[in-house]
C-alpha cells in the first residue's frame, strides 16, 4: 500500500457533469487532515467547498484554478509525506489508478479493497465500477501517464483493438480528430466501452493532456500588457451557447423604425407625479414594455415558440416578458411572468424588482426560464439601435435605442422632438414580414401616441 | 412583494405579525442564563443536562460528517440539520418508548434519540436502500421526502392508537402519543392542513412539531404565513405554542407537556420550535444566493450547543475534561461513519420482490423466478438493472 490517493471531482449536486475550479485552499507540500477544506468549486448550481477525504501531504494539484473539469476527474493527489515526488507528470503508482479507471474485468476478479490503508480506504473506487459508467472515468489515465507516447499508452489498454473498421467516438471527438487530421481508427481507445476519448485524440495530436493544460495555465499566467486571457465559463459561456444556438437555428430578420417618442416622454413625466407610482421607477422602457404586451394581442405569432421536435409552432396565450440585463457576471435575460395580466403599476414594480435582482447578480434560473418575448434596451448606453439576437425559445426581440432630441418634420416645419429607434428581430421560419411589420408598427404607434393603446 | 395587512374599519385590527413574539417559551437564554417560565419550568439534573450537550454535539458531528461525505462524492445528497440540534434533541428526548414518530428527511437528531444508527441514514442518502431501519423496532417511521405527507400518516396512526384504547388509561407504560414532524414550508401544504382538521375533529393523540427554520428552501418564512405559525392551531381548534427551538430545555419541557396531553386523551397540540437552518436546504442548495449573511451571523449568536456548554461550565457541571471526552467521542463517531459508509453494500436488485408487498402473489413469484434466472445468466458479472 503506497498511501497515495487521488480525489476525483465528485458530483456535489444531483446530476452535475462538470465544475470550475475557483480557488485552491492548499498547495503542494501542505499537510491536510480529513475534512480540511482543500478547494472551492463552482458548479452550475452553486459555489461549494470540498473537504479532503484523505489525510496526508498534498503531493500534487492536478488541475489549475479557472479550469472546468468533468466529474470523475482526479483533481488532487494526497499521500504520506514524501511518498511520491509531487508533480503532475509523475507516473504515480499506476496499479490502483489504472485498475480503477480501466474496466470491470480487473476489479471483478476480487482484488481486495484498499480499505486496510492507514486511512479509510477508497470504497467508491471498487464500487464505482458497478455503477453507471461515468464520462470522465477513463480520461485521467492519460493525464497520469503524461509523457506517454502512443506506444506506451497501448500497454495497459483495454481489449478494444486498434484499426477496427470503424472507431467508436462521440461526434465532438470525431470533429476534433478531423480538425486535427487524426485518424481515429489508428488510436488506442481509452474511453468508456472502448470509445476514443477527446484526450486520446489530443494525445495523438501532440502530447498528453497535461501538457496542453500546462500550456493553457502558462498563457493564463502570462496575460500581460499586450493581451489578457479570460476563461470562457459561467454566465459568459451560457450567453455564448444561447446566442450561437439562436443565431444558427433561427433565421433572423431585423426591421427598424424611427419614431417621435415625445408623447411617451411626456407620459412618463406625468406618471411620475401620480400617487400610484410614488417610489417606483417609471421610464420609457415601461411604456414600451406595455406597448409590446398590448401589440402581441393583435400578432400573437410573435409570442410563440418553434417546437422543432414536435414540428409545431406553439402560440402562447400569456406573455413572460424578458428584459436583457447587463450584470457584473454578464448578460442575463430574466422575465416578468404573466406580464399580460399586470396593470401598468404592477408591471413597473416587477420590472424594477427584476432589474435590481439582476444587477445584484442574484437572478435565479427560474426567473430566466420560460420567457416568451424579450426586450433589450441599448438606449441606456446611449446607442441609437442594433440588430438583437432572439433569446432561444422565443420568436422575437425588440431593441430600444436611446431617446434623443432630434430634428423632426411636423407639418411643414422642422422642430426638435424626442426621437428614438425601435428595432425588431424575428424568427423568419414562422413569423413573416407582414406579421413582424404589423407588430413593430403597433408598438411604434403606441409609443408615438400612447392614446392609441385604447385600440388594443 | 409582501405588503403588510392593514387594519380594516369594519373587520377590525390587522393580525399580529411580529416574529419576535413575547410568547416564545425559553428556559435558557442564548447567553446561557437559566430563566424561568410559569407553565413550563422543570428541574433538570446535571446528568440530564450533560446528556443534552452530548446528544447535540454528537448529532452535529453526524451532520457535519455526512455533509463532508457528500462532498467526498460518497452520498448523493444530504439534508443538513445544522442549527436545529436543540429542537430535535429536545423533542426526541421527551418521548417515551411507546410513542411513535413520523419524521421528515431532516430528523437526524430525533433518529439518534430513537436509537437509529446514523449509518442507516447514510445508506438512504447514498442511494443503496430506501431507508433500512425497522420503524416498528424504533417507533420511528421512515424518512418522508414528500413535503408534509407524514402529518396525515401520523394523524391516522394516532387515530389508530385511540382505537387500540392506548390513550387516557392512566398507565404510563401504555398511553401513547404520536409526533408529526414538519417544517415552516410544509405548513402551507394541503396535507398538513387536512391533518390538522382530522386531528382536531377526532381529538387524536398527536403533537404537530413544526421546526420553523425560517426557510422553505429559498422561500422566506414571511411568504408562508402572515401570523406566527403556532396561532394557526387556534383556528383549527387546538392549542398552539411557540418555543425557542434553539433552547433544548424549553423544547424538551414544552414537548413533554404536549406529549402528556396527547397520552392523557386531551387531543392534539401544535408546537412551533422557532429556530434557524444554519446550513443549506440540502447539499444541492446554495443559500448565499437568496439570504443575507447578516441573518446567519445573528443566529450564530443563538447557537443551541454553546449556551448549554456555558451553563454547564458556569455551574460547575462540566469541565474541560468532559468537553474533551465528548469531542473525542464525536471524532470516533465521525471516523466510524466514514468507514462504515464506504463499506455499505450495494443493494440486491431482487429486494424489490421481497420488500414491496407484505405477501407475494403467484404472479410476482413467477416474475421473481424469471428475474432470478436472468440474473443467474450473468454468471457473476455485473447485472445491468
Amino acid at each position: 500500500m503506497t498511501g497515495v490517493n487521488e480525489f476525483k471531482l465528485p458530483d456535489v449536486g444531483e446530476g452535475l457533469t462538470e465544475a470550475d475550479i475557483v480557488a485552491w485552499r492548499v498547495k503542494e507540500g501542505d499537510t491536510v487532515a480529513i475534512n480540511d477544506v482543500i478547494v472551492e468549486i463552482e458548479t452550475a448550481k452553486s459555489i461549494v467547498e470540498l473537504p479532503s477525504p484523505y489525510a496526508g501531504e498534498v503531493l500534487a494539484l492536478l488541475v489549475a484554478e479557472g479550469q472546468t473539469v468533468e466529474v470523475g476527474t482526479p483533481i488532487i493527489r494526497i499521500g504520506e509525506k514524501g511518498a511520491v515526488a509531487p508533480g503532475p507528470v509523475q507516473p504515480a503508482t499506476p496499479e490502483p489508478a489504472v485498475a480503477d479507471a480501466r474496466g470491470t474485468e480487473v476489479i471483478d476478479t476480487n482484488i481486495p479493497p484498499t480499505g486496510n490503508a492507514t486511512l479509510v480506504g477508497y470504497g467508491p473506487r471498487q464500487r464505482a465500477l458497478k455503477r453507471r459508467t461515468r464520462k470522465g472515468d477513463a480520461e485521467p489515465v492519460v493525464e497520469v501517464r503524461a509523457p506517454a507516447s502512443l506506444e506506451t499508452s497501448a500497454a495497459p489498454a483495454p481489449p478494444a483493438a486498434p484499426g477496427a473498421a470503424r472507431a467508436l467516438a462521440k461526434p465532438l471527438v470525431r470533429r476534433l480528430a478531423r480538425d486535427l487530421g487524426i485518424d481515429l481508427t489508428a488510436l488506442v481507445p481509452t474511453g468508456p466501452k472502448g470509445t476514443v476519448s477527446k484526450d486520446d485524440v489530443l494525445a495523438a495530436a501532440g502530447g498528453p493532456m497535461v501538457e496542453v493544460r500546462g500550456a493553457q495555465a502558462t498563457s493564463l499566467e502570462t496575460s500581460g500588457e499586450r493581451e489578457t486571457r479570460e476563461p470562457i465559463k459561467g454566465v459568459r459561456k451560457q450567453m455564448a451557447n444561447a446566442m450561437v444556438a439562436s443565431a444558427y437555428t433561427a433565421p433572423h430578420v431585423t426591421e427598424w423604425i424611427t419614431i417621435d417618442a415625445t408623447a411617451t416622454v411626456e407620459l412618463v413625466a406625468r406618471l411620475k407625479d401620480r400617487r400610484e407610482f410614488q417610489g417606483i421607477k417609471v421610464s420609457p422602457l415601461l411604456v414600451v414594455a406595455r406597448a409590446c404586451v398590448l401589440a402581441l394581442r393583435r400578432t400573437p405569432l410573435v409570442n410563440s415558440t418553434w417546437d422543432e421536435a414536435a414540428q409545431e409552432v406553439v402560440i402562447k396565450h400569456y406573455v413572460n416578458l424578458g428584459i436583457a440585463a447587463a450584470t457584473p457576471r454578464g448578460l442575463v435575460v430574466p422575465n416578468v411572468k404573466d406580464a399580460h395580466a399586470l396593470s401598468l403599476v404592477d408591471l413597473a414594480r416587477e420590472l424594477e424588482a427584476l432589474t435590481a435582482t439582476a444587477r445584484e447578480g442574484r437572478t435565479q434560473p427560474a426567473e430566466m426560464a420560460g420567457g416568451t418575448f424579450s426586450i433589450t434596451n441599448v438606449g441606456v448606453f446611449g446607442i441609437d439601435g442594433g440588430t438583437p439576437i432572439i433569446n432561444p425559445g422565443e420568436s422575437a426581440i425588440l431593441c430600444l435605442g436611446a431617446i434623443k432630441p432630434q430634428p423632426w418634420v411636423v407639418g411643414d416645419q422642422v422642430v426638435p422632438r424626442q426621437v428614438m429607434t425601435l428595432a425588431l428581430s424575428f424568427d423568419h421560419r414562422h413569423v413573416d414580414g407582414a406579421t413582424g411589420s404589423q407588430f413593430l408598427a403597433d408598438v411604434a404607434g403606441i409609443v408615438s401616441d400612447p392614446a392609441t393603446a385604447l385600440l388594443f | 412583494m409582501i405588503e403588510p395587512a392593514l387594519a380594516d374599519p369594519v373587520f377590525g385590527p390587522a393580525p399580529e405579525q411580529t416574529a419576535d413574539d413575547p410568547e416564545l417559551v425559553q428556559l435558557l437564554t442564548p447567553e446561557g442564563e437559566r430563566v424561568h417560565h410559569p407553565a413550563f419550568d422543570l428541574d433538570f439534573s446535571p446528568d440530564q443536562l450533560r446528556g443534552f450537550y452530548r446528544d447535540m454535539t454528537l448529532v452535529r458531528r453526524v451532520d457535519i460528517e455526512a455533509t463532508a461525505l457528500q462532498r467526498h462524492g460518497e452520498l448523493g445528497l444530504w439534508a443538513q440539520l445544522l442549527g436545529q440540534e436543540a429542537a430535535q434533541i429536545g423533542a426526541g428526548r421527551a418521548l417515551r418508548p411507546q410513542d411513535f414518530v413520523f419524521p421528515t428527511y431532516r430528523e437526524h437528531g430525533v433518529a439518534w434519540c430513537r436509537g437509529v444508527d446514523p449509518v442507516r441514514l447514510l445508506s438512504l442518502f447514498r442511494g443503496v436502500d430506501q431507508g433500512s431501519w425497522d420503524p416498528a423496532e424504533h417507533n420511528f417511521g421512515l424518512y418522508t421526502i414528500v413535503i408534509g405527507a407524514q402529518t396525515l400518516h401520523a394523524t391516522g396512526y394516532a387515530m389508530g392508537v385511540q382505537r387500540d384504547g392506548a390513550v387516557g388509561t392512566g398507565d404510563p407504560e401504555r398511553d401513547t402519543a404520536v409526533v408529526a414532524h414538519f417544517g415552516d414550508g410544509a405548513s402551507s401544504q394541503g396535507d398538513v392542513n387536512e391533518a390538522f382538521v382530522f386531528a382536531a375533529s377526532y381529538n387524536a393523540p398527536v403533537v404537530f412539531f413544526c421546526q420553523n427554520n425560517q426557510w422553505a428552501i429559498s422561500e422566506p418564512f414571511e411568504r408562508q404565513s402572515r401570523i406566527p405559525l403556532y396561532r394557526r392551531a387556534h383556528g383549527f381548534g387546538f392549542p398552539g405554542i411557540r418555543v425557542d427551538g434553539n433552547d433544548v430545555l424549553a423544547t424538551y419541557s414544552v414537548m413533554q407537556t404536549a406529549l402528556q396531553r396527547a397520552r392523557d386523551g386531551q387531543g392534539p397540540t401544535f408546537v412551533e420550535a422557532y429556530t434557524y437552518r444554519m446550513g443549506a436546504h440540502t447539499t444541492t442548495d446554495d443559500p448565499t444566493r437568496y439570504r443575507l449573511s447578516d441573518d446567519v451571523e445573528n443566529w450564530k449568536l443563538k447557537d443551541p450547543i454553546a449556551r448549554v456548554e456555558v451553563y454547564l461550565r458556569r455551574n460547575g457541571m462540566a469541565d474541560d475534561n468532559f468537553v474533551a471526552e465528548v469531542a473525542a467521542e464525536a471524532d470516533a463517531l465521525g471516523e466510524r461513519m466514514r468507514r462504515e459508509c464506504h463499506a455499505l453494500p450495494d443493494p440486491d436488485p431482487r429486494d424489490i420482490f421481497t420488500l414491496v408487498h407484505s405477501e407475494q402473489t403467484a404472479e410476482l413469484a413467477a416474475q421473481q423466478a424469471t428475474f432470478d434466472a436472468h440474473v443467474a445468466s450473468f454468471d457473476g458479472e455485473e447485472v445491468p438493472v
